[in-house]
Protein backbone atom coordinates (compact mmCIF):
# COMPACT_ATOMS: atom_id res chain seq x y z
CA UNK A 1 0.00 0.00 0.00
CA UNK A 2 1.40 3.37 -1.04
CA UNK A 3 2.42 6.23 1.51
CA UNK A 4 -1.07 8.12 2.83
CA UNK A 5 0.06 11.24 3.51
CA UNK A 6 -2.78 12.81 5.47
CA UNK A 7 -2.89 9.89 7.24
CA UNK A 8 1.08 10.85 8.33
CA UNK A 9 -0.05 14.07 8.71
CA UNK A 10 -2.82 13.73 11.18
CA UNK A 11 -0.39 11.47 13.33
CA UNK A 12 2.00 14.01 13.43
CA UNK A 13 -0.62 16.50 14.67
CA UNK A 14 -1.45 15.10 17.45
CA UNK A 15 -0.55 16.41 21.11
CA UNK A 16 0.63 19.55 21.98
CA UNK A 17 1.60 20.88 18.61
CA UNK A 18 2.83 24.48 18.63
CA UNK A 19 2.44 24.75 14.73
CA UNK A 20 1.62 22.32 11.87
CA UNK A 21 1.97 22.86 8.23
CA UNK A 22 1.73 21.49 5.16
CA UNK A 23 2.23 22.88 1.72
CA UNK A 24 4.19 25.17 -0.41
CA UNK A 25 7.59 26.09 1.17
CA UNK A 26 8.67 29.41 0.39
CA UNK A 27 10.65 31.69 1.97
CA UNK A 28 7.63 34.17 3.42
CA UNK A 29 6.56 30.52 4.86
CA UNK A 30 9.66 30.24 6.53
CA UNK A 31 9.84 33.95 8.07
CA UNK A 32 5.70 33.73 9.37
CA UNK A 33 6.45 30.12 11.17
CA UNK A 34 9.56 31.48 12.58
CA UNK A 35 8.18 34.42 14.13
CA UNK A 36 4.87 32.57 15.19
CA UNK A 37 7.01 29.53 16.38
CA UNK A 38 9.03 32.46 18.10
CA UNK A 39 5.93 33.85 19.96
CA UNK A 40 5.05 30.97 21.10
CA UNK A 41 8.51 30.08 23.06
CA UNK A 42 8.17 33.27 24.63
CA UNK A 43 4.97 32.98 25.43
CA UNK A 44 5.53 29.33 27.42
CA UNK A 45 8.64 30.83 29.08
CA UNK A 46 11.18 27.99 28.18
CA UNK A 47 14.82 28.05 29.00
CA UNK A 48 16.44 30.67 26.63
CA UNK A 49 18.90 27.91 25.71
CA UNK A 50 16.31 25.58 24.73
CA UNK A 51 14.28 28.62 23.06
CA UNK A 52 17.65 29.20 21.06
CA UNK A 53 18.23 25.61 19.88
CA UNK A 54 14.90 25.27 19.00
CA UNK A 55 14.73 28.13 16.81
CA UNK A 56 18.00 27.22 15.44
CA UNK A 57 16.84 23.45 14.37
CA UNK A 58 13.45 24.94 12.89
CA UNK A 59 15.46 27.43 11.09
CA UNK A 60 17.66 24.22 9.30
CA UNK A 61 15.03 22.01 8.99
CA UNK A 62 12.79 24.61 7.00
CA UNK A 63 15.96 25.57 4.88
CA UNK A 64 16.78 22.40 4.29
CA UNK A 65 12.83 21.67 2.87
CA UNK A 66 13.30 24.57 1.23
CA UNK A 67 16.34 23.71 -0.83
CA UNK A 68 16.13 19.76 -0.94
CA UNK A 69 12.40 19.53 -1.93
CA UNK A 70 12.03 17.30 -5.24
CA UNK A 71 8.85 18.35 -7.45
CA UNK A 72 6.45 15.84 -8.03
CA UNK A 73 5.81 14.60 -11.89
CA UNK A 74 3.38 16.81 -13.25
CA UNK A 75 0.54 14.32 -13.36
CA UNK A 76 0.58 14.38 -9.62
CA UNK A 77 0.98 17.93 -9.34
CA UNK A 78 -2.78 18.32 -9.12
CA UNK A 79 -2.86 16.89 -5.40
CA UNK A 80 -0.12 18.93 -3.91
CA UNK A 81 1.32 22.48 -3.84
CA UNK A 82 4.76 23.28 -5.43
CA UNK A 83 7.38 22.99 -3.31
CA UNK A 84 5.36 20.61 -1.00
CA UNK A 85 6.94 19.65 2.51
CA UNK A 86 5.15 19.07 5.63
CA UNK A 87 6.31 20.64 9.46
CA UNK A 88 5.15 19.88 12.80
CA UNK A 89 6.68 21.43 16.34
CA UNK A 90 5.24 20.32 19.18
CA UNK A 91 6.30 19.72 22.73
CA UNK A 92 7.03 16.58 24.34
CA UNK A 93 7.25 17.81 27.95
CA UNK A 94 9.01 20.85 29.84
CA UNK A 95 11.93 21.93 27.66
CA UNK A 96 11.34 19.25 25.25
CA UNK A 97 10.02 19.86 21.52
CA UNK A 98 10.14 17.47 18.72
CA UNK A 99 10.37 19.43 15.18
CA UNK A 100 8.92 17.12 12.76
CA UNK A 101 9.49 17.86 8.26
CA UNK A 102 8.56 16.11 5.22
CA UNK A 103 9.13 16.36 2.23
CA UNK A 104 9.09 14.19 -1.75
CA UNK A 105 12.57 12.67 -2.71
CA UNK A 106 13.45 10.62 -5.77
CA UNK A 107 14.28 7.38 -5.54
CA UNK A 108 17.84 8.10 -6.60
CA UNK A 109 18.96 10.39 -3.73
CA UNK A 110 17.50 8.01 -1.32
CA UNK A 111 21.70 6.02 -0.92
CA UNK A 112 23.33 9.43 -0.69
CA UNK A 113 21.30 11.02 2.01
CA UNK A 114 20.66 8.04 4.40
CA UNK A 115 23.96 7.34 4.26
CA UNK A 116 24.61 11.05 5.17
CA UNK A 117 22.46 10.87 8.12
CA UNK A 118 23.67 7.39 9.38
CA UNK A 119 27.30 8.84 9.00
CA UNK A 120 26.06 11.95 11.35
CA UNK A 121 24.29 9.60 13.80
CA UNK A 122 27.44 7.30 14.00
CA UNK A 123 29.33 10.25 15.14
CA UNK A 124 30.46 11.19 18.56
CA UNK A 125 30.15 15.26 20.03
CA UNK A 126 33.58 15.57 19.21
CA UNK A 127 33.84 13.50 15.75
CA UNK A 128 30.64 16.16 14.59
CA UNK A 129 32.74 18.75 15.77
CA UNK A 130 35.12 17.66 13.26
CA UNK A 131 33.08 17.09 10.26
CA UNK A 132 31.23 20.31 11.21
CA UNK A 133 34.21 22.23 11.02
CA UNK A 134 35.50 20.01 7.72
CA UNK A 135 32.47 20.75 5.57
CA UNK A 136 32.39 24.51 6.89
CA UNK A 137 36.09 25.14 5.86
CA UNK A 138 35.94 22.73 2.47
CA UNK A 139 33.40 22.72 0.69
CA UNK A 140 31.73 24.93 -1.68
CA UNK A 141 27.98 26.72 -1.25
CA UNK A 142 25.59 25.47 -4.12
CA UNK A 143 24.51 27.95 -6.19
CA UNK A 144 21.34 27.66 -4.21
CA UNK A 145 23.59 29.04 -1.26
CA UNK A 146 22.96 25.01 0.81
CA UNK A 147 25.92 23.97 2.09
CA UNK A 148 25.65 20.60 3.27
CA UNK A 149 25.96 21.41 7.08
CA UNK A 150 22.17 21.64 8.05
CA UNK A 151 21.97 18.02 9.33
CA UNK A 152 25.69 17.89 10.91
CA UNK A 153 24.57 21.28 12.78
CA UNK A 154 20.87 19.71 13.77
CA UNK A 155 22.80 17.11 15.21
CA UNK A 156 25.61 19.15 17.16
CA UNK A 157 23.01 21.21 18.39
CA UNK A 158 20.77 18.95 19.88
CA UNK A 159 22.75 16.36 20.85
CA UNK A 160 20.34 13.34 19.35
CA UNK A 161 20.38 11.41 17.46
CA UNK A 162 18.71 12.30 13.87
CA UNK A 163 14.92 9.99 13.14
CA UNK A 164 13.98 9.28 9.89
CA UNK A 165 12.31 6.85 7.56
CA UNK A 166 11.38 6.65 3.55
CA UNK A 167 8.06 6.17 3.10
CA UNK A 168 7.30 4.28 -0.55
CA UNK A 169 5.06 6.94 -2.36
CA UNK A 170 5.03 5.60 -6.05
CA UNK A 171 8.05 3.82 -8.19
CA UNK A 172 10.55 6.77 -8.20
CA UNK A 173 9.32 8.99 -5.36
CA UNK A 174 9.39 8.42 -1.71
CA UNK A 175 8.72 10.70 1.23
CA UNK A 176 11.38 11.20 3.52
CA UNK A 177 10.37 11.89 7.16
CA UNK A 178 12.49 13.35 9.36
CA UNK A 179 12.44 14.01 13.29
CA UNK A 180 14.27 15.85 15.41
CA UNK A 181 13.92 16.15 19.62
CA UNK A 182 15.44 19.25 21.15
CA UNK A 183 16.25 19.01 24.75
CA UNK B 1 36.20 54.52 0.44
CA UNK B 2 33.09 54.96 1.20
CA UNK B 3 31.85 52.64 4.37
CA UNK B 4 29.12 49.85 3.34
CA UNK B 5 26.17 49.83 5.59
CA UNK B 6 22.71 47.57 5.66
CA UNK B 7 20.27 48.14 7.64
CA UNK B 8 19.03 44.46 9.44
CA UNK B 9 15.82 42.53 8.47
CA UNK B 10 14.52 39.70 10.10
CA UNK B 11 16.80 37.71 8.21
CA UNK B 12 19.69 39.36 7.61
CA UNK B 13 22.45 41.41 10.04
CA UNK B 14 22.80 45.27 10.40
CA UNK B 15 26.08 45.88 9.08
CA UNK B 16 28.17 48.73 8.91
CA UNK B 17 32.04 48.05 7.54
CA UNK B 18 33.68 51.94 7.95
CA UNK B 19 36.89 52.43 6.27
CA UNK B 20 37.80 55.64 7.95
CA UNK B 21 38.32 54.39 11.72
CA UNK B 22 38.49 50.52 10.60
CA UNK B 23 35.67 49.53 12.41
CA UNK B 24 32.90 46.76 10.96
CA UNK B 25 29.89 45.47 12.27
CA UNK B 26 27.94 42.56 11.87
CA UNK B 27 24.81 42.60 14.09
CA UNK B 28 21.45 40.94 14.32
CA UNK B 29 20.35 37.62 12.60
CA UNK B 30 21.74 36.11 9.60
CA UNK B 31 19.53 33.04 8.44
CA UNK B 32 18.56 34.13 4.64
CA UNK B 33 17.63 30.85 2.66
CA UNK B 34 20.12 32.28 -0.05
CA UNK B 35 23.19 33.93 2.04
CA UNK B 36 25.29 34.33 -1.12
CA UNK B 37 23.50 37.69 -2.60
CA UNK B 38 23.82 38.74 0.85
CA UNK B 39 27.10 38.74 1.70
CA UNK B 40 28.99 39.16 -1.88
CA UNK B 41 28.92 42.58 -1.45
CA UNK B 42 30.49 42.56 1.83
CA UNK B 43 33.00 40.55 0.47
CA UNK B 44 33.69 42.58 -2.53
CA UNK B 45 33.90 45.73 -0.79
CA UNK B 46 36.53 43.86 1.66
CA UNK B 47 38.89 43.09 -1.24
CA UNK B 48 38.94 46.92 -1.89
CA UNK B 49 39.09 47.70 1.39
CA UNK B 50 42.07 44.96 1.72
CA UNK B 51 43.93 47.20 -0.97
CA UNK B 52 45.25 50.11 1.84
CA UNK B 53 43.53 48.97 5.34
CA UNK B 54 43.64 50.23 8.70
CA UNK B 55 47.02 50.24 10.79
CA UNK B 56 44.07 48.13 13.03
CA UNK B 57 40.99 46.71 12.30
CA UNK B 58 38.75 45.50 14.81
CA UNK B 59 35.18 43.46 13.90
CA UNK B 60 32.84 43.44 16.14
CA UNK B 61 30.28 40.44 15.36
CA UNK B 62 27.20 40.20 17.51
CA UNK B 63 25.03 37.43 16.04
CA UNK B 64 21.62 36.35 17.66
CA UNK B 65 21.02 33.14 15.05
CA UNK B 66 22.90 32.68 12.04
CA UNK B 67 22.20 29.53 9.94
CA UNK B 68 24.58 27.05 8.14
CA UNK B 69 24.65 28.75 4.57
CA UNK B 70 25.70 31.79 6.42
CA UNK B 71 28.51 30.23 8.39
CA UNK B 72 30.41 29.88 5.13
CA UNK B 73 29.69 33.05 4.06
CA UNK B 74 30.88 34.46 7.57
CA UNK B 75 34.16 32.44 6.76
CA UNK B 76 34.55 34.14 3.69
CA UNK B 77 34.58 37.50 5.30
CA UNK B 78 36.92 36.27 7.69
CA UNK B 79 39.12 34.81 5.46
CA UNK B 80 39.25 38.37 3.92
CA UNK B 81 40.53 39.70 6.90
CA UNK B 82 43.21 36.77 7.61
CA UNK B 83 44.28 38.27 4.58
CA UNK B 84 44.43 41.76 5.82
CA UNK B 85 46.34 40.38 8.91
CA UNK B 86 49.05 38.84 6.97
CA UNK B 87 50.38 41.62 5.95
CA UNK B 88 51.46 44.11 8.52
CA UNK B 89 48.20 45.18 10.03
CA UNK B 90 46.44 44.39 12.88
CA UNK B 91 43.30 42.36 12.95
CA UNK B 92 40.63 41.92 15.86
CA UNK B 93 37.29 40.01 15.68
CA UNK B 94 35.70 40.23 18.56
CA UNK B 95 33.05 37.74 19.28
CA UNK B 96 29.81 38.95 21.17
CA UNK B 97 27.61 36.07 22.31
CA UNK B 98 24.99 35.89 25.47
CA UNK B 99 24.82 34.33 28.49
CA UNK B 100 24.71 30.82 28.56
CA UNK B 101 24.76 30.44 24.56
CA UNK B 102 27.14 27.94 24.69
CA UNK B 103 26.38 27.39 21.15
CA UNK B 104 27.17 30.53 19.70
CA UNK B 105 30.72 30.78 22.06
CA UNK B 106 31.33 27.37 20.25
CA UNK B 107 30.58 28.90 17.01
CA UNK B 108 32.97 31.27 17.81
CA UNK B 109 35.55 28.79 18.56
CA UNK B 110 34.92 26.84 15.26
CA UNK B 111 36.37 29.61 13.43
CA UNK B 112 38.95 30.78 15.74
CA UNK B 113 40.31 27.44 15.14
CA UNK B 114 40.15 27.92 11.06
CA UNK B 115 41.42 31.40 10.69
CA UNK B 116 44.56 32.86 12.08
CA UNK B 117 43.22 36.45 13.04
CA UNK B 118 43.07 36.81 16.93
CA UNK B 119 39.67 36.60 17.97
CA UNK B 120 38.43 37.86 21.67
CA UNK B 121 35.26 36.30 23.20
CA UNK B 122 32.90 38.52 24.55
CA UNK B 123 30.21 37.43 27.11
CA UNK B 124 26.32 40.00 26.92
CA UNK B 125 25.79 39.94 30.31
CA UNK B 126 22.21 41.00 30.57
Amino acid sequence: MSFDINDYYSKLNSGDVLLAYKGSITSDLISNVLEVVEAKLDDLSEQAKVRKKVYNVLVESLQNLFHHNDELPDKLHDSFDPKFGVLVVSRVENNVYKISTGNFINSSKIKFLKDKIDKINSLSEEELKDMYKFILNHQKLSAKGGGGLGLVDIARKTGNKLEYSFDNYNNEYYFFNLEVIVS
Amino acid sequence: MEAITFEGTAKTPTVKFDSANGVFEIKGRSIPENSIEFYKPLVDWLDEYAKAPRDLTQVNVQLEYFNTSSSKCILDVFKKLETIHKGTNEVIINWYYEEDDEDMLEAGEDYESIIRVPFKMIEIVE
